[in-house]
């Protein structure tokens, strides 16, 4: 699933282990997350909306929904 | 501050569970040599040896799922791929070389530690590549 984390990221200044950090989960789930290597749960998910201030839909793409 | 607790959380049971595992090594290391070497053929103390071994395997158990729990949803994903394949060499293996012992093809009995060193090998092989592949 792609996704829009790491220009968020960006945008907001934040390191990896910022971001990770702030969701509590390690840094290598934030980098498995940005590579596309592994999609986060809902759970997860909710918690990037609430930190960004942006739907679920607007940080993440569904790939199949485009097929 | 809440992802350093979440950190602080993962490491305490960490060393937990370096702590409960020691102490089951040693009591199995007890329940062994201590009947061959301390009390030979002293059936109380060889029974409370082996309460004391399996009441310490228990106790690392616990502290093993704790641990897991608290670990993040991809580290989670990475520990169960890991024993899902030990557990698949475990028993596969396990029986297949059950089967050499029975059917004579090895001279050999069947020994336990053989199975525990191959389920313990795929676990840290499984660990390893899971690491890596979402590193």
């Amino acid at each position: 699933m792609k996704n829009r984390l790491k220009v968020l990221r960006a945008e907001r200044d934040m390191t990896q282990a910022d971001l990770a950090n702030e969701l509590s989960v390690s840094r290598q789930t934030i980098n498995a997350i940005e590579k596309g290597k592994f999609d986060p749960s809902l759970p997860l998910a909710f918690k990037m909306s609430k930190l960004f201030h942006l739907s679920i839909e607007s940080i993440f793409e569904n790939d199949e929904a485009k097929e | 501050m809440k992802e350093k607790k979440w950190n602080m959380e993962v490491r305490s049971n960490t060393k937990k569970l370096k702590f409960w595992s020691l102490l089951w090594m040693v009591s199995m290391a007890i329940a062994t040599f201590g009947p061959m070497f301390v009390w030979p053929e002293n059936t109380v103390l060889n029974v409370l040896a082996i309460l004391i071994n399996l009441g310490c395997g228990g106790g690392m158990i616990l502290v093993n799922r704790k641990l897991i729990n608290s670990l993040d949803e991809l580290q989670k994903k990475i520990q169960m791929d890991a024993m899902g394949i030990a557990l698949g060499v475990g028993v596969v293996g396990g029986l297949g070389y059950s089967l050499l012992d029975q059917t004579n093809v090895i001279t050999q009995d069947a020994q336990i530690s053989f199975l525990v060193i191959l389920i313990s090998l795929t676990y840290m092989i499984g660990l390893f590549i899971g690491k890596k592949r979402y590193k």
